[in-house]
């Protein structure tokens, strides 16, 4: 081992070994940089007064001085707004990851007439922005009568999200072995059984990919709920967040504070999903 | 008892024949295996006794019952699956409970199954293992072992030992007869490997584009090949098949000379193949024995034998063993002379064995 990388250095020259490697650590470290800065402010800024703000934003605040958090925690709609997400990103997600799990099965694994016909239907969702038919989608939901309810918004996510889980888990199952399958079959497994105890668990990792992919969006979507939620104890919280923002004065505290907690759980999410994630990447190629 | 007969089975896939009419009959216990070249069909009849894929046309019968339409667990048969298909996120253990919990046995059966199973296979310190942390060796136990948790009647194993080294294989086969003893029910063993079929089987089934080419034990198969593909597939280095031209009892061989052989079997073809084993010639380089001239190509030196491969006349390569054959050189010209009664007659036209 040692040996071979000896090797490997000698042959490259130790210098430009260094020197390349040198080179992409310190654009690694720029871009860490460039991507947490944002973030940062938003942290520092959630701290300060809006004086504070503007005459020094990348000052590092008292971070005792919480009172923009209890403001927002006791004054706002915080947590009514908070709930509303929760509930509408957790509903989409579950019902993306059922369906479009089963639909991605149904393709990968049975040869049935028109089943490329029915992936390519799929696919066609990935190039519909449907933004674009928002006043369609505003007649069909006030037509159906569920303008101002979540339904609308967690039907319109499951549309936006079904596409790419469709695609990423398809890609996955085919890769798995046809011979598991048989193997379970062997041992008197049922094709709903085989899907759950056997392929489900192998395809975790792209059931977290899925699930990151669409978490994220759905859960800082800002466009649906403005259109369809008017409601104010029905907003989620990126539209709730902006009742902080006045015609004239804005509380850049509080708005930062709220972005702050806003954003903490799905960090949160990410960080443990992502976890998952690596975990099954390594397990796989390791075997 | 898993007495299994096969009557007239055909698989076709769209509108590929791939198996053209098998017919065998399989008594109980008896360790079976299927030979025959990559392409054969000989996967595709094992996933037709397991139940993977349907039969096209014809009858698969256990015990005088019908198998047709049964699912494959509920056959009595078990496979294990040249990859091993063990399941990766589960423990060695969980991978043999799988089917027991489908077939419905209680947890203390389980549990005794597992471990007369894990006994038998010397996987007791492994059970807690993921497949992905067995060796190659290892996981082949597991998968034998998965197979054999839930007694099955039959035992199919394809190729099970081509991904296992060199060294391993040898060993495994041992392990796999022995099983097979221990076990007393039927097994069938896929592989295109002539010697791991001799060395295992009770009886073997020679298949070659979709048809059984010759059904029989390893003795008349190796002794009688019914065949000139046969002839050629069984024993290494391969027999080699001669085109010679008979008239009266001499056989000519164009380019070589002739020889005189008795016993010829009685037919009237003109055009015959003649078919020698290493062992059934002898090479000369003096002038006076009677046989066929040719040239030396190389020598093999294998320390109990040397095999010297001569070209004859017609450009036939064919390979002689020889005590001392290490003094030829390449390119001399050498006598080879033939033991009559070693020799196989088939037909030029049809490939089929005269009888003799």
């Amino acid at each position: 081992m040692s040996a071979a990388s000896e090797s490997y250095y000698d042959r490259r020259g130790v210098l430009s070994a260094l020197g390349r490697d040198g080179l992409i650590q310190i654009i690694l470290i720029l871009n860490t940089a460039v991507m947490l800065a944002p973030i940062v402010i938003m942290v520092f800024a959630a701290f300060k007064t809006n004086a504070q703000i503007f005459q020094s934003p990348f000052s590092i605040p008292d971070f005792s001085n919480v009172t923009n958090i209890v403001k927002i925690w006791t004054e706002t709609n915080f947590l009514r707004y908070l709930l509303n997400s929760v509930i509408v990103t957790t509903s989409a997600i579950v019902i993306i990851l059922a369906l479009g799990t089963m639909a991605a099965y149904g393709i990968a694994r049975y040869r049935f007439w028109g089943a490329s016909f029915v992936l390519m239907f799929f696919l066609a969702g990935l190039t519909l922005p449907l933004k674009l038919a928002i006043i369609p989608l505003f007649i069909l939901m006030r037509d159906l009568g569920i303008l101002n309810t979540q339904l609308s918004l967690i039907l319109i996510y499951v549309a936006m999200g079904l596409p790419t889980t469709v695609f990423i888990m398809t890609g996955f199952i085919r890769t798995l072995p046809n011979e598991l399958e048989d193997a379970a079959r062997m041992d008197g497994a049922s094709e709903p059984r085989i899907m759950w105890s056997i392929m489900l668990p192998l395809v975790r990792p792209a059931l977290v990919i899925s699930c990151i992919q669409n978490v994220v969006p759905i859960w800082n979507d800002f466009f649906f709920p403005l259109i369809f939620i008017q409601k104010d104890n029905l907003k989620t919280l990126p539209q709730g967040l902006t009742t902080f923002m006045g015609e004239y004065t804005t509380d850049w505290g509080v708005l930062f504070a709220g972005l702050l907690l806003s954003s903490a759980p799905v960090i949160i999410v990410y960080i443990i999903m992502s976890r998952q994630f690596i975990n099954g990447m390594t397990a796989g190629a390791v075997k | 008892m898993a007495r299994m007969t096969l009557n007239g089975i055909r698989k076709n896939f769209n509108a590929v024949n791939v198996l053209h009419g098998i017919d065998l009959e399989i008594a109980d216990k008896e360790f079976i295996v299927f030979v025959g070249p990559s392409g054969c069909g000989k996967s595709t009849l094992l996933r037709l006794i397991a139940g993977l894929d349907s039969i096209s046309a014809g009858e698969f019968r256990v015990d005088d019952r019908r198998m047709n339409e049964v699912a494959p667990s509920r056959r009595g048969i078990a496979m294990v699956f040249q990859s091993y298909a063990l399941y990766p996120h589960m423990d060695v253990y969980e991978n043999m409970a799988f089917g027991a919990r489908l077939m419905g046995l209680d947890g203390i059966e389980i549990d005794r199954r597992i471990d007369e199973a894990s006994k038998m296979l010397r996987l007791d310190p492994l059970l807690k293992r993921k497949p992905r942390e067995l060796s190659g060796g290892q996981r082949q136990r597991v998968a034998i072992g998965r197979a054999l948790v839930r007694k099955p009647k039959v035992l199919l194993l394809d190729e099970p030992l081509s991904n296992l080294d060199a060294a391993l294989r040898s060993d495994v086969r041992l392990e796999i007869a022995r099983l097979h003893r221990e076990i007393g029910g039927t097994t069938i063993y896929v592989t295109h490997d002539q010697v791991e079929a001799m060395t295992l089987a009770d009886r073997i089934v020679v298949m070659n584009n979709g048809k059984v080419e010759q059904f029989g034990s390893p003795r008349e198969l190796y002794e009688r090949p019914a065949n000139t593909f046969v002839a050629t597939f069984i024993g290494s280095p391969r027999m080699a098949l001669l085109n010679v031209e008979r008239s009266g009892n001499n056989l000519g061989l164009a380019g070589s000379g002739s020889v005189r052989l008795d016993r010829l079997p009685p037919s009237d073809e003109r055009d015959l193949v003649i078919g020698v084993r290493p062992d059934a010639l002898t090479v000369s380089t003096g002038e006076a024995t009677s046989g066929f001239r040719g040239n030396v190509v190389y020598t093999e030196y294998l320390g109990d034998n040397t095999y010297v491969y001569v070209r004859l006349g017609d450009g036939t390569l064919v390979s002689v063993r020889s005590s001392d054959g290490t003094a030829l050189k390449p390119d001399a010209p050498v006598v080879v002379s033939v033991a009559p009664e070693a020799v196989h007659y088939f037909s030029r036209t049809t490939g089929e064995r005269l009888a003799a």
